[in-house]
């Protein structure tokens, strides 16, 4: 196997991992969510794939390993192994431009650009009821009405990698993508 | 105190000490999840499931480096170990109590796993280190979280305040023995493993005080009597009730799959 073709194979093969759809976003590809590490090809009929969880108990994980091996199994490759990395660590940096247009599509504000300077330490009062605990922001925009103001529900939603937050002009509650930290 | 034996095979120094920190989070994973359906409101059952989740997820890696020069993965360490043979502080394992213990709980554990981890990050060993920077991240959502519920409490009616007050009375005795030093750890600080617990016990202190100030719950209580063990096998009656439930249904039909 020439150097040449060495390259275009692990190609063909990094393209198919990144059209792996994500099992618990599957408007989604592996591809935009950031989490397709190096793929290389040792020998024809061998790859390796290396990828990188969002979050350490994500229980997606596995589901993934299992969803990339069964894609590359039916795109001729005979061995295939998958281990996940952490370093570099994943961050939602990583989700591409699409990425973050098919999660406004959905409902699901992609995560803020700005990071917070420090850990954002809320100023509470024991008579606000929970929905209304944290002060509004300006880094999350509705994906609904596209609003600005949006304050944090929760900083834990359906999946490890999403928060809970509701609009300040419509009042709708949305998910979105949890900022790097 | 008489030393237990150590889990059959777990002999390298850094796989003891990933044996300690994965106990740790495996035994608070196991607590937090026992409120499920049982949490005050719906929020709060779903960031409680979320944070133990995070938590089975770093039990996961850590268990997983403990066991390899054993040739023991982790189902075969969680399920397969009797209390004497865990490695957890028992502040993780201790009852949950009422939403006040657990939270000051929360905040007394994730702000010791926040400033563990981001020493961690700059480990010799170059797993842990990479480990470290993944989780660092997952458990500052944690704290923030246990905080925040800490100064509402705190900072609330009388009955909140005085339950936040009483947990932290019950907790703060247990805090001690996540940084007490022992042999293994004296080896691993020389090496760059493992950070000084010294230096974590100071940067814990400051960050649990400026949430305990601003909940009005005054300044920590100096605490004489300091229960230990843990990290040698000798638990409080707690931990043998916990594993009996978590693992039952391995021990009953073992090798089971679904």
């Amino acid at each position: 196997m020439t150097v040449h073709d060495q390259r275009s194979l692990e190609r063909t093969a990094v393209d198919v991992v990144r059209a792996v759809p994500d099992p618990e976003m599957p408007y989604l590809t592996l591809g935009d969510l950031g989490v397709v590490g190096e793929v290389t090809a040792d020998a024809p009929d061998l790859v390796h794939v290396r990828l990188t969880p969002t979050y350490l108990g994500c229980p997606a994980t596995e589901v993934i390993a299992r969803d990339v091996e069964a894609a590359l199994r039916e795109a001729g490759w005979p061995a295939v192994t998958v281990e996940y990395r952490f370093d570099p660590p994943w961050t939602p940096d990583r989700i591409t431009e699409e990425g973050r247009r098919k999660l406004a599509a959905e409902g699901v504000a992609p995560p803020s650009r700005t990071r917070p300077a420090a850990p954002v330490f809320v100023t509470l009062s024991p008579s606000v009821p929970a929905a209304a605990a944290t002060a509004a922001d300006a880094t999350v925009r509705c994906p609904r009405c596209g609003a600005r103001e949006t304050r944090l529900l929760s900083p834990f939603g359906s999946t490890p990698c999403q928060e809970l937050r509701r609009c300040s002009a419509c009042s709708e509650p949305f998910p979105a993508i949890k900022a790097a930290r | 105190m008489s030393e237990s034996r150590p889990a059959r095979g777990v002999a390298k120094p850094v796989e003891q000490y990933a044996l300690r920190l994965g106990d740790d989070a495996l035994v608070l994973s196991h607590r937090l999840t026992e409120w499920l359906t049982r949490a005050p409101d719906l929020e709060e059952e779903v960031a409680l499931a979320n944070i133990a989740l995070d938590l089975l997820g770093q039990a996961r890696f850590l268990l997983t480096t403990a066991g390899q020069s054993a040739g023991r993965d982790e189902d075969d360490l969680t399920y397969q170990r009797t209390e004497r043979e865990y490695r957890n502080a028992l502040i993780a394992e201790l009852p949950n109590g009422d939403f006040a213990h657990t939270v000051v709980r929360l905040l007394f554990f994730s702000a010791y796993q926040s400033v563990l981890y981001r020493e961690l990050e700059r480990s010799a060993d170059p797993d842990l280190a990479g480990f470290a920077g993944k989780a660092v991240h997952e458990v500052g959502f944690h704290r923030q979280y246990a905080a925040g519920w800490v100064i509402r409490l705190g900072d609330g009616t009388e009955e909140s305040h005085d339950r936040a007050s009483a947990a932290i009375a019950d907790l703060w005795p247990y805090t001690a023995e996540l940084f007490a030093a022992d042999e293994l750890i004296e080896s691993l600080v020389a090496e760059g493993v493992a950070p000084d617990p010294v230096l974590l016990q100071a940067r814990w202190s400051e960050l649990v005080g400026a949430v305990l100030a601003e909940a009005t719950l005054g300044v920590a209580p100096s605490a004489a009597w300091r229960p230990g063990g843990g990290r040698v096998g000798l638990h409080t009656e707690a931990l043998g009730y916990l594993l009996a439930e978590m693992q039952s249904v391995h021990r009953a039909y073992p090798g089971a799959s679904w």
